[in-house]
């Protein structure tokens, strides 16, 4: 066993996967714990959705680099659910909804009409549960991968504060002229990206997952926001190399391994913490 | 000088008048409880005042070295805080947040602001205690503390003791005076009339119509009449 492990780990694709898949999920668990608390989950997922309808959309436009046109795509998406979800005629849940579901059926329909691929169904499941794609990552996609996760943590720790005040309490942070719209535009672009970056790893219908399974588990242990988002991407972290390892050494696939993993630990931090209280 | 005038104001959500030609002013040292029934527009007055929605008419001027980022405001709870994971430590230290600017830390000046100010409201001992496990009265110390982090000079009460028990409540207020005692001016928005009389110095009623003055006219006038319960009204507020 550990022999087939040394001999993935030699592969540099492998090493690849590993890195960038190991960056996706620290930034994806920084933000998850803001996501939860915001109430912002669906949000993630609504954008997880639109992002597969994006990806078809450029398969279907024969584009070289998908990712410079998700990635904007995406990110223009968040922007505008943000916008509208306040003062919209629709109501903001039921918006995404639509959003959500309407990308998933028209990305496929595109995927159907225009696709040249003779293996669609194979393409159609890579998008949706990542499969292998994380292995297939030209240099390129692997180093902006790489650029953009060292962005998104940077600008998380500068604005950790900042970030704490505006979700425990936006009124109070605009009070005091903090510019929580600013804030709120700022997480949901973050969000956009590490959600376009986490396609790649496993795929679109699970990234929610990713997101939220990590920060829910240790807000079931954890007291302090601190520790909760410290806990959320030892977590993050630690579940999608383990998660990742599994599928290496018993070849399943690579995305729902890793949710499979986060459930694990989910479910363990629950008992804790139910524990815990009795015992207290 | 006063501190706050606002005049001719105009209050409302998209274009609609839920309170208009509304004038009233606070000086130095002020207890000024808002009153009126439900959906008067007492809330939207105070969103007004932080700055957290426009005015449709009139004006609010800020005066006696008072900006409009030096509020302590202290909101009504909402339901993301009641399970939130967050320290008493970390909550009050961010009533820091306007002093920091674009400054992403705190310095240690605003850690012992926050020291200080947590030994005020006697919550030190629940330090790195969880907000959520935390009861009703505790919290609101909690949020009264990072107030006052906010501000050296005026806070802005949004119905401090709704949802406490009577004793927690004779609590609350008798360490709001205390803090107006200290010179510190304080705006509330209450149900409580009966309190507001017993605290405040000045009283702006609104509605349908609209009182402001001291406490002693108040009490002289029409308005304390009908709202006031055993004092020949028959009105209750």
């Amino acid at each position: 066993m550990l022999d087939t492990l040394r001999l993935y780990l030699a592969n540099s694709f492998v090493m690849n996967a590993l890195i960038v898949g190991t960056l996706i999920a620290l930034c994806s668990s920084l933000l998850g714990v803001t996501l939860v608390l915001k109430r912002f989950s669906f949000i993630g997922d609504g954008l997880s959705h639109v992002a597969f309808g994006a990806m078809a959309m450029a398969g279907v436009l024969h584009l070289s680099n998908d990712m410079l046109f998700v990635l904007p795509f995406t990110i223009l998406t968040a922007v505008l659910l943000l916008r509208g979800g306040k003062n919209a005629k629709v109501q903001g849940d039921a918006a995404i909804a639509m959003i959500s579901v309407g990308a998933l059926a028209l990305g496929y329909l595109m995927l159907n009409l225009f696709s040249k691929s003779s293996n669609l169904s194979g393409d159609v499941c890579t998008t949706l549960f990542g499969s292998t794609s994380i292995l297939t990552l030209s240099s390129m996609e692997v180093w902006l991968c790489i650029g953009l996760s060292i962005a998104a943590v940077v600008i998380f720790l500068l604005f950790y504060n900042k970030i704490f005040a505006v979700t425990f309490d936006e009124d109070f942070a605009r009070a005091a002229g903090t510019k929580a719209e600013a804030y709120n535009l700022l997480i949901a672009v973050m969000i956009a990206v590490i959600i376009v970056l986490a396609m790649n790893l496993v795929g679109s219908l699970l990234i929610s997952a990713l997101i939220i399974f990590p920060a829910m588990s240790a807000m079931q242990v954890f007291r302090s926001f601190r520790g909760v988002t410290i806990c959320s991407a030892v977590l993050s972290v630690t579940c999608s190399l383990v998660g990742m390892l599994i599928s290496i050494i018993g070849s399943t696939p690579v995305g729902s391994t890793i949710v499979a993993v986060d459930i694990a630990v989910f479910l363990i931090f629950a008992i804790i913490a139910r524990l815990g209280r009795k015992g207290s | 000088m006063a501190q706050l005038v606002c005049s001719d104001l105009t209050l409302g959500y998209e274009g609609h008048a839920v309170l208009s030609g509304l004038s009233f002013s606070v000086n130095a040292g002020d207890y000024l409880c808002i009153v009126g029934e439900n959906g008067s527009g007492k809330s939207t007055l105070m969103k007004t005042v932080l700055g957290l929605q426009k005015n449709l008419g009139g004006s609010i001027r800020w005066g006696d070295g008072l900006r409009e980022n030096e509020i302590g405001y202290l909101p009504q709870q909402t339901i993301v805080q009641r399970d939130f994971p967050a320290t008493v430590w970390e909550i009050v230290l961010s009533g820091c947040q306007a002093r920091c600017g674009k400054r992403p830390w705190y310095t240690k000046e605003e850690k012992e602001l926050a020291r200080q100010n947590m030994e005020k409201m006697g919550i030190t001992s629940f330090r790195d205690r969880s907000y959520r496990q935390l009861s009703g009265g505790q919290q609101q110390r909690v949020l009264l503390a990072r107030a006052l982090c906010a501000t050296r000079k005026l806070l802005l009460l949004d119905e401090p003791v709704s949802g406490l028990d009577p004793k927690v409540t004779a609590e609350m207020y008798d360490l709001i005076e205390s803090l107006n005692r200290e010179g510190i001016t304080v705006m509330m928005v209450s149900h409580d009339l009966a309190a507001a009389l017993r605290y405040a110095t000045h009283i702006l009623h609104v509605g349908r119509e609209v009182f402001f003055g001291s406490i002693e006219d108040y009490r002289k006038s029409d308005f304390a009449r009908r709202f006031l319960p055993g004092e020949g009204g028959t009105e209750h507020a």
